[in-house]
């Protein structure tokens, strides 16, 4: 096939066509990614927990809502016979989350293993969980026929809006919580620790609150994610952390590059969905171009490389021996 | 106010690192006292502040804060009693908070943090006239991020910080160490008037002699993890250099004593 034949064989409408299916899951993964910017950014550690607890959220909410969990669980929400709600579905969802995060957070903090180290341990733990939690299926469909779904990719057009409301509710939950006095002591913990203690702040207990609302936040998008895509699968959170981490640099890039000084928090927290929404239209790009597709997640790590390596290299830069060498920078006046 | 009996502390116990940083330590500071502390590198003077705020359990005898036994209290918990300031200014305030979001972090030192705001605005009147006070026109930057403030002006929001929920006791190791002359200078009047206003009692390590001979109404030496020299009341306010280098030297056993030695 000749370049011509090639580019003659992208049909332009075909990617209009398929750009909605980006967005709509550039939206659910960057309330993924919003769990991951609790975590990385404003608590400053790296928690690999949600790669396990992303599949945890679609495993739960999958299973209830094809009429599987425990029977008291069912009955809680008068769904002995007939569907569980939905809502409740992604709000158990969410809470399973939150245990898993609290699992990491009592490693590191109890039993002082390093968080990255914690979020690896509970996440392999996961798998079986999660296993477990789909009765050793590792794949469970779920039909947007015979079941009501919030999101769904045979309904792409409809389901945009409503996981932009959904996002926008969850943005303003967070906007609210971290201008609290909780919040705002997580908050300092992740920057400061030492200043933290001193005034008072219980910085373990903070960083366990910390680990449990993103991982409640992932679980509740892999739940949402699981609807869309139409199923729950054990291997659905591979590669999310890395993804996460994209959609965070890349909504943090852009929103630097488009606002000067200090950035509102929900602001902030908006970019990185809009980071995801771009993640996605990059990989609808890719499909299109008929690029390979399991070339996807070497694409983003070395995407998310080079984005986690450019302030470092920047600050090489103007302070190397290299260019010590050559007598400086020439700077030391300013 | 303050007692400390026998305090011993062992860095890494056991291993080939170990070090014995404070040799039983006995101290009784009384209410409303301000003490200054000196003493050579490696004396142990920072060891015993960390022994009272509580970074780390001691490893013998026990602590009194108010006639209350806080041995086994760990630092966030006796942070309602305590102020700080530590040398690094970088330490003492969250960078990538505002201003009054510090302030009023350290506002609500022991009490409980629930979900209410984080801060309300009656404290930010409060914040304004605090700040208005310190003299360095912060009054009207209360949502600045810390981390574009000086070194000087993040120390004195510190000490601000430190005063800000009427702690027992106030501990400053080194606190301007780090700043130029003159801003050192205008950082330890800020301190000196904090703690005569709030009639807090207080712990200020300094490299400084001129200063802990001129501030504060008791002075104490440490020397190897102990307590070497103790002087207070009239004999305090009669100190000069000079005596303080020559009981340096009685104590450390130096022949030719400078500077240096003690300040380092
Ligand atoms: N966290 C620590 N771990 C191990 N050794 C320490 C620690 N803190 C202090 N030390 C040691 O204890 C001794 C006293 O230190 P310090 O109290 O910092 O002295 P200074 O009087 O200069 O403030 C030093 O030998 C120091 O190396
Ligand atoms: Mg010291």
């Amino acid at each position: 096939m000749t370049v011509i034949d090639y580019l003659y064989s992208l049909d332009p409408a075909k990617l209009l066509k398929n750009l909605p299916g980006g967005v709509a899951q550039g939206i659910l993964w960057g309330l993924m990614a919003l769990g991951v910017y609790i975590t990385f950014r404003l608590l400053n550690v790296s928690d690999l927990t949600v790669e396990g607890s992303f599949a945890t959220g679609g495993a739960v909410a999958v299973v209830l809502i094809t009429g599987g969990g425990p029977q008291w669980l069912r009955a809680l929400f008068g769904a002995s016979s007939g569907q569980f709600p939905t809502w409740a579905a992604l709000l158990i969802a969410f809470v399973v989350g939150v245990l898993c995060g609290l699992v990491t957070g009592m490693l590191h903090s109890y039993l002082g293993i390093p968080a990255i180290l914690a979020g690896i341990l509970t996440q392999l733990a996961l798998f079986s969980v999660n296993l477990h939690i789909m009765s050793m299926s590792s794949n469970i469909p779920v039909s947007v026929d015979k079941y009501e779904l919030y999101v769904s990719s045979r309904y792409v057009l409809r389901s945009i809006p409503i996981a932009a409301v959904i996002v926008a509710v969850i943005i303003g939950i967070l906007y609210w919580y971290f201008g609290t006095e909780q919040g705002s002591a997580i908050r300092a913990t992740g920057n400061n620790p030492v200043m933290s203690s001193a005034q008072g702040i219980d910085i373990e207990r903070m960083k366990m609150i910390g680990f449990a609302l993103s991982n409640g936040i992932v679980a509740l998008a892999g739940g949402l994610v699981a609807q869309y895509q139409g199923f729950a699968d054990v291997n659905m959170g591979r590669g999310a952390s890395v993804i996460g981490l994209a959609a965070v640099i890349i909504g943090d890039v852009a929103s630097k590059a488009i606002f000067k000084g200090h950035i509102n928090f929900a602001v902030k927290m908006t970019f990185v969905i809009l980071g995801g929404i771009v993640y996605y239209a990059v990989v609808i790009l890719v499909l299109w171009l008929k690029l390979n597709t399991n070339d996807l997640k070497l694409f983003t790590a070395i995407i998310v490389a080079l984005f986690l390596g450019i302030p470092y290299l920047q600050s090489r830069k103007r302070e190397s021996f290299t260019s010590a060498a050559k007598g400086g920078s020439g700077n030391a006046e300013t | 106010m303050l007692r400390l009996e026998n305090v011993w502390k062992v860095f890494d116990q056991g291993t080939i690192n170990q070090k014995v940083a404070l040799k039983g330590v006995d101290l009784n500071i009384k209410d409303g006292e301000f003490v200054t502390v000196i003493g050579g590198n490696g004396a142990g003077k920072s060891t015993l502040l960390n022994a009272v705020a509580g970074t780390w359990p001691v490893t013998k005898g026990r602590i009194f804060i108010d006639g209350k036994d806080v041995t086994g209290i760990p630092d966030y918990k006796r942070a309602s009693m305590i102020g700080r300031v530590f040398q690094d200014p970088m330490l003492g305030t969250a960078s990538e908070m505002q201003l009054e979001e510090n302030l009023a972090l350290a506002y609500r030192r022991g009490k409980k943090r629930g979900l209410g705001w984080g801060v309300t605005n009656e404290e930010r009147k409060l914040f304004r006239e605090k700040l208005a006070a310190l003299g360095l026109g912060l009054e009207d930057r209360l949502t600045t991020q810390i981390g574009t403030l000086s070194g000087g002006q993040r120390q004195a929001v510190t000490l601000l910080m430190a005063s800000l929920s009427a702690p027992k006791l106030l501990l400053l190791d080194e606190h301007t160490a780090a700043l130029d002359p003159a801003t050192a200078a205008k950082v330890l009047e800020i301190s000196d008037s904090i703690v005569r206003e709030e009639k807090l009692t207080c712990l200020m390590i300094t490299h400084n002699m001129t200063d802990a001979i001129s501030l504060g109404n008791r002075l104490i030496m440490m020397n190897e993890g102990n307590i070497v020299v103790d002087i207070s009341g009239e004999d305090k306010k009669k100190l000069t250099k000079n005596d303080l280098l020559q009981k340096f030297a009685d104590v450390a056993g130096v022949q030719e004593e400078t500077d240096s030695v003690l300040l380092s």
